[in-house]
């Protein structure tokens, strides 16, 4: 008996300093991460041999997927309310508390100004239907996405205008936006790629 | 599990009353598996990594003033006209009688005619690299004499031209051909008619 008794003590691992660490890590994620968002398109972005890195704050970003769909949306959960304030009495919407709540926890939002209020009254499963996301309009008539990227600008002089777009974004899509940021005299941009695989020389 | 190991079990009938000794220890295995699992959850939710980027300046479209205004030398103007299905089309010079040549994004393609063209400079920026590294040259000065290169005077001027059925793809890499055979002077422009006219018969 008392043989036995000590064999079984001896495989107790005292686990406190195992604990110690892990949670060392884990803090540690916890604090140095920002959480990979769900976009609402997939965007599969071109490479490019710059190694530039985009800063995480004072960014304005628009999102094109494959089709053609513009997306906007900028950092800051205070800013995102400030604008979505100005873009409702730009346009005269109404929008709840609520709503606006909605709004600010978005990072890129693509409807016209007319249908935001539809598309943040839905769950988040149904956001992610391509038929919800009709993208911002951008054509000569009725081009919102200047009104976007101007107001957001009056909220953040200093911030960054990022395209992201898909590589095989049609030029003609690229081409208006640019235009549209011409008109709007914002010539200074950032295209966001990813690192050339397979490094050529 | 999570058990507080005192005496359960150890208490036979008549044995020796030691278990008021060490009452309180606390298996932690479970607690350190779901530190670990928490871990594992936020290395694969998050993105340590930052997103790579391109800057990029185009034009304005305010009228120039004809002093500021920058007029290339016919002998340093390259045209670059991107098509459809990642075809490249080039001349020198100026759109009449121009001499149009197809090519490719590829490496013995663009990046080749383009590095012939800015020979001089692309080998100065070569030395340029193998001094800094010799040197451990400050980075700022390096910047500040890569631009001075970059901006010589025999520079070409690249004029990009992506006609409506070029990818954005398409466009990226080329942008990137221009970083990658230091030309610092080029510019997105839309596609004019006498330059569609040149390869009209070409593109199907």
């Amino acid at each position: 008996m008392p043989k036995v008794k000590v064999a079984r003590k001896s495989t107790w691992v005292d686990m406190t300093a195992m604990c110690d660490v892990a949670f060392l890590l884990l803090t540690f994620f916890i604090l140095t991460s920002n959480i990979v968002k769900k976009e609402p398109v997939l965007v599969y972005t071109p490479s490019s041999i710059s190694e530039i890195k985009i800063p995480e704050t004072n960014i304005m970003t628009i999102l094109v997927d494959k089709s053609g769909k513009v997306f906007f949306g900028i950092d800051g959960q205070d800013r995102r309310e400030q604008l979505i304030n100005k873009m409702a009495q730009k346009y005269g919407i109404i929008l709840s508390e609520a709503e606006i709540k909605q709004y600010t926890l978005l990072d890129v939002s693509g409807n016209p100004i007319g249908a935001m209020k539809d598309y943040l009254n839905l769950k988040l499963e149904e956001r992610e239907n391509p038929d919800n996301n009709l993208g911002i309009p951008v054509d000569s008539t009725d081009n919102q996405l200047k009104t976007w990227v101007k107001t957001a600008r009056e909220i953040n002089r200093d911030s960054r205008i990022a395209i992201k777009a898909d590589q095989n974004t049609p030029y003609s899509v690229i081409k208006k936006i640019m235009k549209s940021l011409q008109q709007i005299d914002e010539n200074r941009y950032n295209l966001i790629t990813r690192l050339e695989e397979g490094a050529e020389s | 599990m999570a058990d507080i190991s005192s005496d359960s079990g150890s208490h036979k009938k008549g044995g020796k009353k030691r278990s008021k000794k060490a009452p309180t220890r606390i298996d932690f295995t479970p607690m350190v598996d779901l530190g670990f699992l928490l871990i594992t959850f936020f290395m694969l939710a998050t993105s340590l990594i930052k997103q790579q980027t391109m800057e990029i300046t185009m034009p304005s479209d305010k009228k120039v003033s004809e002093e500021n205004q920058t007029v290339a030398k016919a002998s340093q103007a390259v045209t670059l006209i991107l098509a459809k299905n990642d075809k490249v089309f080039y001349y020198f010079g100026q759109s009449e009688n121009a001499e149009i040549v197809e090519t490719n994004y590829s490496n013995s393609g663009l990046r080749t005619m383009l590095l012939k063209k800015n020979y001089e400079i692309a080998k100065q920026v070569e030395d340029l690299k193998v001094e800094k590294v010799k040197t451990k040259m400050a980075d700022e000065i390096y910047q500040k004499r890569l631009s001075e290169i970059k901006a010589g005077k025999n520079a070409p001027v690249v004029r990009i031209m992506a006609t409506d059925d070029a990818s954005y793809k398409n466009l990226v890499d080329a942008l990137d051909e221009m970083n990658i055979s230091s030309i610092s002077r080029y510019a997105v422009v839309d596609v004019d008619s006498a330059d569609m006219q040149l390869i009209r018969g070409k593109i199907n």
